[in-house]
């Protein structure tokens, strides 16, 4: 006799109906109530469909039930008992998978001392200040990465250039010199480059704005939030606070540079949790477009480092941020939490990943030497290291890592209904807490769980009351690799 | 589906691909013989190892039943030295071996 049980899913409710969330397809169904009480019943304990018929055809006629149990089984949202499961292939990216993004960090120097920075912090993974790698990129190096970028992005009409540092502006003269060589390169080649980077705000002058505003470049500023929370890690060398310093000058970027909406990047530490306060100040006070946050990548040791307790504080504020998105979002109003912006795209596309990122597939790190590497947060670490811009991507290394990496071999996420989405998490985040890429980061799954959760609640809310809202997801790429600050 | 309504874009692509799903018999028409017939120049043209002898020299461990030569010669080219002329004289020839495999020794000889 055939038995039946519940499959790999998560359910959710919003506006008053169930919702599935599949896994490992990452697709989104609306359940009827005949659907709703089959899972209701089976919850209860694997049984045979006919007892299910049976036991639910005082309120269901029978036909429909078992239309209904078959629907459910097809789209494998429950299960046959021991009918051996068709094993997935395990899928691999294609061969020479173009380049999206190239992250290019045009200098390892920093004019700020954030305690809590994994570039200079305790965190490091390679060392800035002694170590081999050139303090600033030359121009030779950075023009070879532009044609590397244009050779690498093989069918796509656009590629994505972002600078990063260290302070990115320090070295601007190559930033401007590098964006007048991709733009005629591009043009030859008959694309197009889409520029961006992202700054501590400190050397924001006005021919600076004038230059960004443009040329187009799209800006994210790192920044905590309001002063006494700006000031406690993002503090010059002598430790002075850089919130005053930089306040006038964000501002008047935000009033010049119009040609694209500048974000805001906050890095959350223990302490500094109060994320409803610094939306606000950030939104409302300074005009910032957008504002994410993410929490600080340190190992657990350090006293700033985010644990338990602060993770929970954390969901409830991005809960509550959550849900001003969705009643901003059903009259149609932005609202600039991009977190939450940022998974319902996932959501809406499906999105279900191999990999965490496209870290070393469609996005790379380029060091001011031209190294290149998984991405900008180990560029200049030879252990990372794919190749470098004058001879490519050594695809053989390249292949290694992405085998290594692949969801299939993470065991601790085989079960979890979030894997869609996660993947296992941050390479960066795993190798600082666990010296490990390839670890899952089990550190934070529930507070993934949690945040997926409520990223899926928002999004059937929509689905059902204002799905125009949704159509914006449609147009864009299916999944576009950018870099995480 | 009637009970589960496709809410993101990769549901309403499982929707499609379980639409597409269910496979009947002829559901795409006749078998068309799209580019010829298998062997469209002749089975002495193509080098197809293990089918007379395996590495043995015996029919033991061939990659193919040798039973297949049958059908082969009899479908693919129509090999009038070998096999019957099925479509005139000899209509009923495979008509006791539903399987080559199995039923081969079925296959009489012909007599005109």
């Amino acid at each position: 006799m055939t038995t039946i049980a519940l499959g790999d899913f998560h359910s959710f409710e919003a506006s008053g109906r169930e919702f599935l969330y599949l896994a490992p397809s990452a697709a989104v169904f609306q359940l009827d109530d005949t659907a709703s009480a089959i899972l209701a019943r089976l919850r209860k304990g694997q049984t045979e469909p006919q007892e299910v018929v049976e036991e639910l055809s005082q309120r269901f006629p029978r036909s429909e039930v078992q239309e209904s149990i078959n629907e459910l089984l097809r789209v494998r949202a429950i299960g046959v008992v021991d009918l051996p499961v068709p094993e997935s292939a395990r899928q691999m990216p294609p061969e020479n998978f173009p380049l999206t993004t190239m992250v290019l960090n045009v200098t390892n120097q920093c004019n700020l001392s954030c305690s809590y920075c994994y570039e200079y912090g305790e965190d490091k993974i390679v060392d800035t200040e002694n170590g081999r790698k050139p303090k600033f990129m030359s121009e030779q190096i950075a023009r070879e990465s532009v044609d590397f970028m244009l050779r690498e992005v093989g069918d796509n009409p656009v590629a994505h250039l972002t600078f990063f540092g260290g302070e990115t502006l320090l070295n601007l003269t190559v930033l401007k010199s590098t964006i007048a060589y991709a733009q005629k390169r591009a043009a030859e080649a008959g694309k197009q480059v889409d520029f961006s980077l992202t700054t501590n705000a400190t050397l924001l002058q006005p021919d600076v704005i004038e230059f960004l505003a443009d040329h187009r470049v799209g800006v994210t500023i790192s920044i905590d939030g309001p002063k006494e929370v700006q000031d406690r890690f993002r503090v010059f060398s002598n430790g002075a606070g850089s919130y005053d310093f930089v306040i006038p000058k964000i501002r008047e970027l935000l009033r010049r540079h119009r040609t694209r909406p500048v974000g805001a990047r906050v890095t959350l530490t223990t302490n500094q949790i109060d994320i409803l306060r610094i939306f606000r100040h950030l939104t409302q006070e300074v005009g910032f477009w957008e504002v994410g946050f993410a929490p600080v990548t340190t190992s657990p040791n350090r006293d700033y480092a985010i644990s338990g307790e602060g993770f929970e504080n954390m969901l409830r504020q991005f809960q509550a941020l959550a849900q001003e998105f969705l009643e901003a979002a059903l009259e149609g109003r932005h609202h600039g939490f991009s977190n939450v912006k940022d998974t319902l795209e996932e959501i809406h596309q499906g999105v279900s990943k191999p990999f965490p990122c496209g870290a070393g597939l469609g996005l790379v790190g380029v060091s001011t030497d031209g190294d290149v590497a998984l991405c900008h947060r180990f560029a200049g670490s030879d252990a990372h290291k794919l190749g470098t811009v004058r001879t490519g991507i050594d695809r053989l290394v390249q292949i290694g890592f992405l085998e290594k990496h692949h969801i299939a071999d993470k065991t601790d996420c085989s079960k979890c209904w979030a894997r869609p989405l996660c993947a296992g998490g941050c390479y960066h985040e795993a190798h600082t807490r666990y010296g490990d890429t390839g670890h899952a980061n089990l550190h934070y799954c529930e507070w993934i769980r949690a945040w997926t959760d409520t990223c899926l609640r928002v999004y059937g809310e929509l689905a059902t009351r204002n799905p125009g809202f949704l159509q914006q997801f449609d147009e864009r790429a299916e999944h576009e690799a950018s870099p995480v600050h | 589906m009637k009970h589960l309504q496709c809410i993101n874009r990769k549901a309403v692509r499982i929707a499609e691909h379980l639409a597409g799903e269910d496979v009947v018999a002829l559901q795409q028409g006749p078998p068309q013989q799209q580019g010829g017939p298998h062997f469209p120049l002749g089975c002495t043209l193509v080098f197809s190892p293990g089918w007379e002898a395996d590495q043995k020299g015996g029919t033991a461990g061939l990659c193919t039943p040798v039973e297949r030569d049958l059908f082969d010669c009899h479908e693919g080219c129509f090999w009038p030295a070998q096999v019957p002329d099925q479509l005139n004289h000899a209509p009923n020839w495979t008509s006791k071996c539903a399987s080559a495999q199995k039923d081969w020794r079925k296959i009489d000889l012909v007599f005109p």
